[in-house]
């Protein structure tokens, strides 16, 4: 009998599962979003993904959509596996009616994943700040931007704070920097441009890798306590950075010389570890906090409708800001795909042309309700990446807030752009592609 | 009434030992092939080639390699996922640097270097057993996997570690590489993952398959009869590996086309693939199937179901289908504990009998 049931539940279920989803007759912008709410990473993933639906809805409920074309957002659950992001993409690319128009894949694993695909599909990838670095070069890679700044630019502006912070370029002969990093390709990303740096600047540099999910780094800063390094840099993610600011308090590691990736400086990072986190710092490319005037619109257009995604309090946590600032930069290009292409029913295609044409200045961010809130970008053919600028921020354990403490730097560009060309050229050669011609501007 | 062997007469030794006794079986068989490989190609797109048949294929062929040593010869292992990684780096290194080796030579020989692992790894089980070798499997995952991240020559010292698998192709279609037509994809694995099964299937029928099946009842009594356990349990996890390996190089260059090794090879993969014979059941190829198709297939079709279907948030559906899938496994193993390939055999024994049984 339970047989037959079940049979009968299995029969009756799959052709309504395999019916796909219903299609309307209005022009509406796909705009598909991969969020991680669950797994081991979900506690990052789920402010991103709510900072990135808020804007959306924001849009849709305050202004009919991007011009007046209402967005179409296609949430999928990743669970931040590579495998279970793959099925999402190729479950969503072809969505009706405009198909994925561009793709935030929030994961090195699954970017890497879609980098060859994107160009076959002809749907633009924005890893904004993650992902391969070397696609900052537009040449070999037409269909993938990680603008505003990368790991490597990152990688270069900190041992230029530290430098600053140590009295000068040339103080930093002698001195000892140590990475802690997630083993993984996201984790790996900024060594070569620290060894090439510490050839440059003459520091020692240590490489310390910590393996996934990163919950025992005991043996880590055990090492770290023996070597005394002057400065420790983190590339970590989700729990690791939660556990690594614990032990680096557990063993009195001063935490003004402890600076993370911007991915491991959020609320989440420093508030398990109380006040001895105090004056943690890490990269950011855009400001923490909620007084922003866009932050005041999502309240009353979307949280007072009762149409958040989050919890109104959560507004203005640097992940849910990083959320927002994705948003605005897909949402920007859309438009500008829409004024080069004189329509607004664009397809992944135009809103590639938007992205490389993408200019996103002061002005412009402070209609958006966005005054000092991130730097210019600016998105060229051969310039992926941008501005390419990083500032830190510090965490006040009292006021539990992160504030700025520096401008936004320029990074080492001699060093940085020799190994985006050498790192790009390589893959272009292994993967038969010819760089198209750039304009030279 | 329609399924039965009554009438069908064995004239000859071969027709007697064919794997197919039953008629109405080897017809069946027969249309699935035809269906498979003529029907299904029609209509392959993306989603399905990527998503749902490749995934489905090469985690059969794992299931089958895992089965052999497991299931077969009772030989307990979770270093799956370790001798997975053996299959995608050989393919790596062996294509990379010999670009201009035919793909599938490519393949066999990343088979071949895995069952040599793999009998390296399968040397303590000549003293250990159960659960003691289980432990010692899972020192051949982490040590592999940590020796394929810390080494640079297995990924030719690129800046992230990750190993990407150029276009490859054979009679002038490609067969890696982001530009393979999904079909193209979904025939190459079917048409290995064919024919790996068929030798699978005569391997344990013969020789091979009864030295290890009096291993895996009792050793010793096994050894007394004659059985020789080096042999035996050296060629299990030779043949089981070169199985892993090559799902692991499919895994790899086919279906992803680009590998981080700690996230796609971890520990996780060895107890799913496990979790895939248990449930389809152990010793049997079509029930490598049925678990592969399980643990693959549902997830996808519950949550597709739970988001399209009835309009669940992604999230929320997520959740259900981590729920939904322990119950359905709770469910199928207090049913039949012996797996999926049980229940069908079972229900074969009620149609030889239907509509009549006494």
């Amino acid at each position: 009998m339970v047989f037959r049931t079940f049979a009968f539940g299995l029969v009756t279920a799959i052709p309504l599962a395999l019916a796909g989803a219903a299609t309307t007759d209005a022009y509406e912008l796909v705009i598909p979003s991969l969020d991680y709410r669950t797994g081991p990473y979900a506690p990052n993933g789920i402010p991103v993904a709510n900072g990135f639906a808020d804007y959306m809805t924001l849009l849709n409920e305050r202004d009919g959509g991007i011009n007046g074309t209402p967005i179409k957002l296609v949430a999928c659950e990743t669970a931040y596996n590579t495998q279970q992001g793959v099925e999402c993409y190729e479950n969503t690319k072809g969505t009706e009616p405009s198909g994925a128009l561009v793709y935030n894949p929030l994961s090195t694993g699954i970017t890497y994943q879609l980098i060859p695909k994107a160009e076959v599909d002809q749907i633009p990838i924005l890893s904004m700040g993650y992902g391969r670095t070397s696609a900052a070069n537009g040449s070999v890679f037409p269909y993938i931007f990680n603008f505003p700044a990368t790991y490597w630019d990152q990688a270069s502006v900190f041992i230029k704070y530290i430098g600053e912070q140590e009295g000068g370029m040339d103080a930093l002969k002698g001195k000892k920097i140590a990475l802690v990093y997630h083993n993984s390709a996201y984790g790996k990303e900024p060594i070569r441009t620290l060894e090439e740096l510490s050839k440059k600047h003459g520091f020692e540099f240590l490489a310390l890798p910590v393996d996934h999910p990163g919950q025992e780094q005991k043996a880590t800063w055990l090492q770290i306590r023996r070597e005394q390094p002057d400065w420790v840099m983190m590339w970590g993610w989700g729990v690791m950075n939660q556990v690594a600011i614990k032990e680096a308090a557990s063993i009195r590691f001063p935490m003004d010389r402890f600076i993370g990736v911007w991915w491991s400086g959020s609320e989440n990072d420093v508030v398990p570890t109380g006040a001895d986190a105090n004056g943690y710092k890490s990269g950011t490319f855009h400001a923490p906090g909620s007084d922003f005037p866009l932050h005041a619109d999502i309240k009353t257009h979307v949280y007072d409708k009762g149409k958040g995604a989050g919890e109104e309090g959560r507004i203005g946590e640097v992940l849910y800001n990083r959320g927002v600032i994705q948003a605005v930069y897909v949402t920007e290009a859309i438009r500008k795909a829409m004024d080069i292409h004189g329509t607004n029913e664009v397809r992944g295609v135009h809103v590639r042309d938007g992205l490389e044409a993408l200019d996103l200045t002061e002005d412009r961010l402070a209609e958006l309700g966005l005054p000092a809130f991130t730097i210019p970008v600016a998105i060229t053919c051969a310039n992926h990446t941008g501005p390419g600028k990083v500032a830190l921020q510090q965490w006040d354990a009292e006021a539990q807030k992160w504030s700025l403490i520096s401008d936004f730097m320029e990074a080492d560009r001699e060093v940085v752009d020799a190994l985006i060309k050498e790192d790009s050229e390589a893959y272009a050669k292994e993967n038969n592609i010819t760089p198209r011609e750039c304009p030279s501007s | 009434m329609f399924y039965r062997e009554v009438g069908d007469f064995k004239t000859s030794y071969a027709a007697d030992q064919a794997i197919f006794p039953i008629r109405q079986d080897r017809w069946f068989m027969a249309i699935l092939l035809v269906v498979a490989f003529v029907v299904v190609p029609f209509g392959v797109n993306d989603y399905w080639a990527n998503a749902i048949l490749v995934p489905f294929l090469v985690y059969s062929l794992a299931v089958i390699g895992l089965n052999i040593l497991t299931g077969y010869c009772g030989q307990v292992s979770l270093g799956t996922g370790g001798f997975m990684a053996v299959g995608a780096y050989a393919t790596y290194k062996l294509t990379t640097a010999f670009p201009e080796l035919n793909f599938v030579v490519v393949l066999l020989m990343s088979g071949f270097i895995t069952a040599g692992v793999g009998v390296l790894f399968g040397l303590p089980s000549l003293r250990i057993k159960g659960f003691y070798l289980a432990v010692a499997t899972l020192a051949a995952q982490f040590f592999l996997i940590w020796l394929f991240n810390k080494v640079g020559w297995f990924y030719n010292y690129n800046a992230t570690g990750q190993i990407t698998m150029p276009t490859r192709e054979l009679f002038g279609i490609a067969v890696t590489g982001a530009g393979t037509s999904p079909v193209v994809k979904y025939l190459f694995c079917l048409t290995i993952v064919a024919l790996f099964a068929w030798v699978a299937k005569n391997l344990v029928r013969g020789r091979f398959g009864r030295t290890w099946m009096a291993i895996r009842d009792m050793d010793i009594a096994a050894e007394l009869i004659g059985v020789r356990p080096l042999f035996a349990k050296l060629s299990a996890f030779a043949v089981s590996s070169f199985y892993v390996g090559l799902a692991g190089a499919l895994h790899f260059s086919v279906w992803f086309g680009a590998i981080e090794v700690t996230e796609a090879y971890s520990i996780n993969v060895s107890f799913l693939v496990l979790f895939m014979v248990i449930i389809g059941g152990l010793g049997s190829i079509l029930g490598s199937f049925l678990g592969a198709a399980f643990l693959v297939l549902m997830p996808i079709l519950l949550k597709n179901f739970m988001t399209e279907g009835l309009g669940m948030l992604a999230v929320t559906a997520k959740h259900t289908e981590i729920l939904l899938m322990g119950v359905l496994i709770i469910f199928f193993l207090i049913v039949e504990p012996h797996g999926f390939a049980r229940l069908w055999q079972i229900a074969k024994e009620k149609l030889r009998l239907w509509p009549f049984p006494y």
